[in-house]
């Protein structure tokens, strides 16, 4: 078992987490709200990492990270570093991979919440920022769940894209993903099964989590 | 508002405090052939020299591919020498590096297939000519030396192109190995290295390829231009005796 392993993508994990959801909030509930030219488009977009080869977003994101482009360098003047082959490009190549597992849930959450409810908020002069936050979000509860837990699994579950830009660096960019893929050519069967189990389960638990939780806490009366 | 600069905040320093370690064990990249070996001698220079090295496998192509996309590999070990040269050219690393050992590979089979490969390439053929040959895994000559070699081998006993359909081709030389001894193929051509391997050894029977019938495996070393103290001293290590004799022991030429 690599513990190490584990810890990078559990810091994965939560660090696309809490990227994407305060992301996937503003998108969601802009998507859900308004209507504008290219809004089509844009939908279409955030749901492309779901059919895309991961090869296809590792090989753009590569590029764009690449120590030539101007993203790598950039990053590299400020953090002293290579963005691809290091933690924080890892982050963000997984939160472009995870993106439709936060917006979509969330967009579809806001989308639930009746017209008149919003309208009648308004009415009451309630200012935009306050219903938001006191009306649509603990309404649109479930759907942000969803997105918490989708989003924290896909990442951890992610495989392509991260052995594409990651490199498997030990303690860096080694996920336990990688690191299975790692044990089985090392002939190593047995740390490569424990460690399929320990994702196997972690899947498992989190689709039952968002099952139960959402059917049981339902929309909350803000 | 101040919830979402907060966790802003939050990402900010969580991103950079993950990405800059403090003084953190240099990173070794090496070719999938060194597996176990380069772990022993990572192991015997933690021994001696109370220093840890990190080692990260793959073929040697795809490691020379994340070198010139800013990997941040201290010193690299190829399978041969034009990945190297390569690095060199583009002026990523300190000098032209040093060989290390030649390679050798052998024709595996495991238990119980119906190829026989103290036979040699001739019950290949024979194999061949009985319709009974169904996969038969090489690494994949296009980035991993070990299938450059194996092509070499086979187009110069005329069983290449006889073999085409039949290949299954692994990402590096250690999947090819995994795919000719797992039993889903009748064997394969794979590094003498991996057939060595405590892991490997007792899956299947071998036959070390003369090495007249490939160009020779040169394994060369370099360390790249950010390379630190730790790594310059393991590279230095693995040209003295002790690291020589755990790289024979696992099949490999010393260079003189």
């Amino acid at each position: 078992m690599d513990w190490r392993a584990l810890g990078v993508s559990l810091w994965l994990g939560f660090g696309t987490v809490l990227v994407l959801v305060p992301f996937g909030l503003w998108l969601g509930h802009t998507l859900a709200s308004r209507q504008f030219r290219g809004k089509g488009l844009l939908e279409a977009l955030v749901a492309v990492p779901l059919v895309l080869p991961p090869t296809v977003l590792g090989f753009y994101l590569l590029v764009a990270f690449g120590a030539r482009s101007p993203l790598g360098e950039a990053f590299e003047a400020i953090a002293g570093q290579a963005l691809a082959f290091s933690f924080p490009g890892l982050l963000l190549a997984s939160a472009v991979a995870s993106l439709p597992f936060a917006v979509q849930p969330i967009q579809r959450g806001f989308e639930a919440i009746p017209v008149e409810v919003r309208e009648a908020a308004a009415c009451c002069g309630m200012p935009p920022w306050r219903r938001f936050a006191r009306i649509e979000v603990p309404l649109a509860w479930p759907g942000i769940l969803t997105a918490v837990v989708l989003t924290f699994a896909h990442t951890l579950g992610e495989f392509g894209v991260i052995l594409m830009v990651g490199g498997n660096i030990p303690g860096e960019t080694r996920t336990l993903s990688i690191a299975i893929y790692d044990r089985m050519q090392a002939f190593d069967d047995r740390g490569a099964g424990l460690m399929a189990a320990v994702l196997l389960a972690v899947a498992l638990l989190a689709l039952t989590l968002t099952t139960v939780l959402g059917r049981r806490v339902g929309p909350r009366r803000g | 508002m101040q919830i979402w600069i907060a966790a802003a905040v939050m990402v900010a320093s969580f991103a950079a405090g993950a990405g800059a370690p403090p003084q953190r064990a240099p990173i070794v990249a090496a070719a999938a052939d060194l597996n176990p070996a380069l772990a022993e001698i990572a192991a015997a220079f933690l021994r001696d020299e109370r220093q840890r090295v990190e080692l990260v496998f793959g073929s040697s192509g795809l490691l020379t591919r994340q070198l010139h996309d800013g990997a941040p590999f201290e010193l690299f070990l190829s399978a041969d020498e034009s990945f190297v040269e390569q690095l060199a050219d583009a002026g990523l690393t300190r000098d032209s590096g040093a060989l290390y050992g030649i390679g050798r590979i052998v024709l595996f089979a495991p238990h119980g297939s119906p190829l026989k490969p103290e036979d040699g390439f001739d019950g290949l053929a024979r194999l061949l000519d009985t319709g009974r040959m169904t996969r038969f895994a090489i690494a994949n000559p296009e980035h991993a030396p070990y299938g450059r070699a194996a092509e070499a081998a086979l187009r110069a006993r005329g069983l290449w192109d006889r073999l085409q359909p039949r290949f299954v081709l692994g990402e590096n030389a250690a999947q090819a190995a995994q795919f000719a001894t797992t039993g889903n193929a009748v064997g394969g051509i794979i590094a003498y290295s991996l057939a060595l391997s405590p892991a490997l050894k007792p899956r299947g029977t071998y036959w070390l390829v003369p090495d007249t019938e490939h160009p020779p495996l040169g394994q060369r070393m370099v360390l790249l231009r950010r390379a630190g103290p730790v790594a310059e001293r393991f590279y230095h290590y693995l040209q003295e005796p002790a690291a020589r004799a755990i790289l024979k022991q696992y099949g490999f030429t010393i260079p003189k």
